[in-house]
């Protein structure tokens, strides 16, 4: 058994393909006006990374004011402006279209056997929505911020803030709509663009996760996008439909704003799964087993994750009755999250597992999205949530399952796609290392923040009881490790663009669609469009695939 | 390296003859209709969602403050209502008589059916225009110097008089929410209208290019598309006229 499955072509020989989508075209222009899926997806991964670091950013001052029990590094309310903006930025601008507008725009033509995303205009536009919507988000943040935390909770962002409630707002519609039109994008790919023999069935479970996804975007974003526009009128008129004084109900808010948000976990979740799926099967050599439940256990999270809004108002003031049928109804999104991870438990058993980076976050997903899931058992059951919620056991549960979840997805799935992308390799060694520095930095930051929730430290505060402080220091000085986690593979990315070793058409040998075609591929993707004739993850088909190969050199 | 090249630059060539309107990513051309008509009944399911929310408002408060909405509903004029449903219904008739004439290749039928509906569509915004005017006049319009006079004292209000509310005049801390029920009114009719104006915006577009002899060439999506979605903004309206105007309504 060898230790690697990489199978490069012979570096003294090999170049990267004269044609690709890179070369194509040249200058600022052919980037700006392209309706190639694959150039948006890079002006994407480039515009979220960008967001991600200005979050980061945030977050690093947050754990630095936490450094001490006193609120000394920024005045308290400065502080609420930057835990909220770190949240909107992190959320709205880095996890929703992480995953989707990157990996899921570059590969889901790639994986169908399509030219193109269906609607190619609409792809670019959603592009120039997400990119006015940041920049609108920034300015406000400019200008002074926003404290309300994500969540634009009224009353307290319709009459007690004077903060910048309407810009922030509107940079959150306008995002929305970016969304909305991905999604709608992928709909329709996944629907009409799949090549010949493509079935459902045998599409990669990275398309099923993103069509998931993708119906959670069309049908929860436009609810968020009119709960943000009464808000916004609330503010400048004051129509007082969510003001008790006016016989308003701002509980009324937060179902609107719920249920959007609550789905929204999953639309940052879910395609994270669907990186998970290919990078477990690839690094183990074995199909995904029980490729139909994983399949459908996305789907069902996507209808379940529809039911369970009010998970988040249990200390709100709903009725009784409400808790109880939200709080059961909690329970059961746990059961397709647990399919997925035993189902990838089993496909590891009596595999060939390799141990490349991808492996290695998809494994720090494994791990950090399980304590994620586990502990939101504990928050859907009404009675532990009462004592837990807004507490740190909440910011470290949404943690595990966004940064320890959707996060590892994310890089587990840059590195497993940067050779096709870029047709280079990343160092090996040095992003084992990036991902085992994740890992441990992840762990040091967000476990004592499990600890100082049940022992009752508050969120959203900038200071704290000094009893609470060691594993504060604890928490802050994971943060500095968790950022050079982080840091690490931008610089080394950016190396290989220029060094890396060049990667050939498949170096995992994976079956997937994407990587049977050159690296990095033409515009129209394939020379002439696949016919499928084989289930995903079919190793032996790779394999007759290549004898065919050898037979006819 | 130079057989690769070849081989792409083989495969930009080897097109077979499409008409000039199939986009190169699609295969056929009916691939290319499929999806951009299933993409435009995906948006108007977005849409869908997106009222949704107003409507769940509407539902919630209504149930809350029934007396308010009862007596605010009747100060609607169900006259210009019902006119205006009958204008919207007329354009979305002839809106669908302007996409068969597009299927049929009847260029002056198609421009002057889109012609019909931009008016019909600029009709629909004049007499909502004098809806709006008045309820200014009469201070109903919320956060903007609104008025409890018609529900305090609707013996004054002609409006109230007709609908029988002078007989059972509705309590002051309960009047004060037909401020929300105006909020409402206007935020679903304002929004139907921002959608009003939107379509007009699209249709003088396609009038333009129909004269040119656009549409009637074989490819329709485009105003197949634009039926759709003006029939859907038709259809929320016919929504919005029970919901706002008829359903308080009652033989005294």
């Amino acid at each position: 058994m060898s230790d690697t499955i990489v199978v490069l072509p012979d570096q003294a020989t090999a170049r990267l393909p004269k044609t690709n989508y890179l070369t194509k075209e040249n200058g600022l222009l052919s980037w700006l006006l392209t309706g190639d899926h694959k150039r948006i997806a890079m002006l994407y991964l480039v515009s979220i990374t960008f967001f991600f670091f200005i979050g980061g950013a945030l977050a690093g001052l947050i754990r630095l004011e936490l450094l001490t029990p006193q609120s000394d590094l920024m005045a308290t309310d400065t502080y609420n402006k930057v835990f909220s903006m770190h949240g909107i930025v992190m959320i709205f601008f880095f996890l929703v279209p992480s995953v989707p507008a990157t990996l899921g725009n570059f590969f889901i033509p790639m994986m169908l056997g399509a030219k193109d995303l269906a609607l190619p205009k609409i792809n670019l536009l959603s592009w120039y929505l997400y990119m006015a919507a940041g920049m609108l988000a920034l300015y406000s943040m400019a200008v002074g911020g926003v404290d309300t935390g994500w969540t634009f909770t009224t009353p307290l962002s319709t009459h007690y803030v004077n903060t910048h409630v309407i810009t922030t707002g509107l940079a959150i519609f306008i995002a929305g709509f970016s969304s909305i039109f991905t999604g709608l994008n992928f709909i329709v790919t996944i629907h009409k663009m799949r090549a010949p023999g493509m079935t459902w069935f045998r599409m990669p479970l990275f398309i099923w996760a993103h069509y998931a996804a993708s119906i959670l975007m069309v049908l929860g974003t436009p609810v968020l996008a009119i709960a943000l526009v009464l808000v916004v009128l609330e503010r400048t008129v004051g129509i007082g439909v969510f003001d008790p004084t006016k016989g308003g109900d701002p509980l009324l808010f937060q179902h609107l704003f719920w249920f959007y948000s609550h789905p929204a976990v999953y639309i940052m979740i879910l395609p994270g799964m669907g990186v998970i799926s290919e990078v477990i099967s690839t690094f183990s050599r074995k199909r995904i087993f029980g490729y139909t439940a994983v399949a459908f256990s996305s789907v069902a999270i996507a209808v379940f994750g529809f039911f369970v809004w009010a998970h988040h108002m249990f200390i709100m003031g709903i009725s009784n009755y409400a808790v109880l049928v939200f709080s059961l109804l909690t329970m059961l999104v746990a059961v397709p999250s647990a399919i997925k991870i035993f189902n990838w438990a089993f496909t590891l058993y009596k595999g060939s597992i390799t141990f490349e980076t991808p492996m290695l976050y998809a494994f720090g997903f494994m791990g950090l999205f399980t304590i994620g899931g586990m502990t939101g058992v504990f928050l859907g059951t009404a009675g532990t949530d009462i004592h837990l919620t807004e507490t740190y056991f909440i910011v470290a549960h949404f943690h595990f399952v966004m940064v320890g979840g959707m996060l590892m997805a994310f890089l587990s799935g840059i590195h497993f796609w940067w050779p096709k992308m870029t047709g280079r390799m990343y160092p090996e060694k040095i992003s084992q290392l990036a991902a085992v520095v994740t890992f441990i930095g992840f762990n040091f930051t967000f476990f004592p923040q499990f600890i100082l929730g049940t022992l009752g430290m508050p969120r959203r505060y900038a200071s704290y009881p000094p009893e609470f402080q060691v594993l504060n220091v604890f928490s802050t000085a994971g943060a500095t490790i968790l950022g050079v986690g982080y840091l690490l593979p931008i610089l080394y990315l950016t190396w290989s663009l220029k060094y890396g070793a060049i990667a050939g058409n498949n170096p995992w040998q994976a079956t997937g669609l994407e990587w049977q075609t050159q690296s990095p591929p033409l515009t129209e993707n394939f020379l002439e469009i696949p016919i499928v004739d084989h289930e995903a993850y079919d190793y032996e088909w790779l394999e007759r695939q290549k004898e065919k190969e050898v037979a006819s050199v | 390296m130079s057989e690769t090249t070849a081989i792409a630059g083989a495969a930009e060539q080897g097109h077979h003859a499409h008409p000039p309107y199939q986009r190169h990513h699609f295969e056929t051309i009916a691939q290319q209709n499929d999806a951009t008509n299933f993409a435009m009944w995906l948006f108007l399911l977005t849409e869908i969602m997106f009222f949704g929310g107003l409507f769940c408002a509407y539902l919630i408060y209504r149930n809350w403050y029934y007396p308010a909405f009862v007596a605010a509903s009747h100060q609607l004029d169900i006259f210009w209502g019902t006119l205006n449903t009958g204008v919207l219904i007329t354009s979305s008739f002839t809106m669908a008589m302007g996409v068969w004439c597009a299927e049929t290749k009847k260029k002056s039928g198609l421009v002057l059916c889109l012609a019909l509906t931009f008016v019909l569509g600029l009709a629909f915004l004049g007499v909502k225009g004098i809806e709006y005017h008045e309820k200014w006049e009469k201070h109903h319009i919320p956060g903007l110097h609104y008025s409890l006079n018609s529900f305090l004292n609707p013996s004054t209000d002609e409006a109230a008089v007709k609908a029988g509310d002078d007989k059972h005049p509705i309590a002051a801390d309960m009047a004060v929410h037909t401020e929300l029920y105006f909020f409402l009114y206007f935020a679903m009719t304002g929004m139907h209208a921002l959608h009003m104006i939107i379509g007009i915006a699209i249709l003088g577009f396609m009038l333009v290019r129909a004269q040119a002899g656009a549409y009637t060439n074989g490819h329709v999506t485009f105003v197949e598309n634009f039926g759709l979605y003006w029939h859907f903004v038709d259809i929320i309206w016919i929504f919005l006229f029970p919901l706002l105007y008829l359903i308080s309504r009652h033989p005294q």
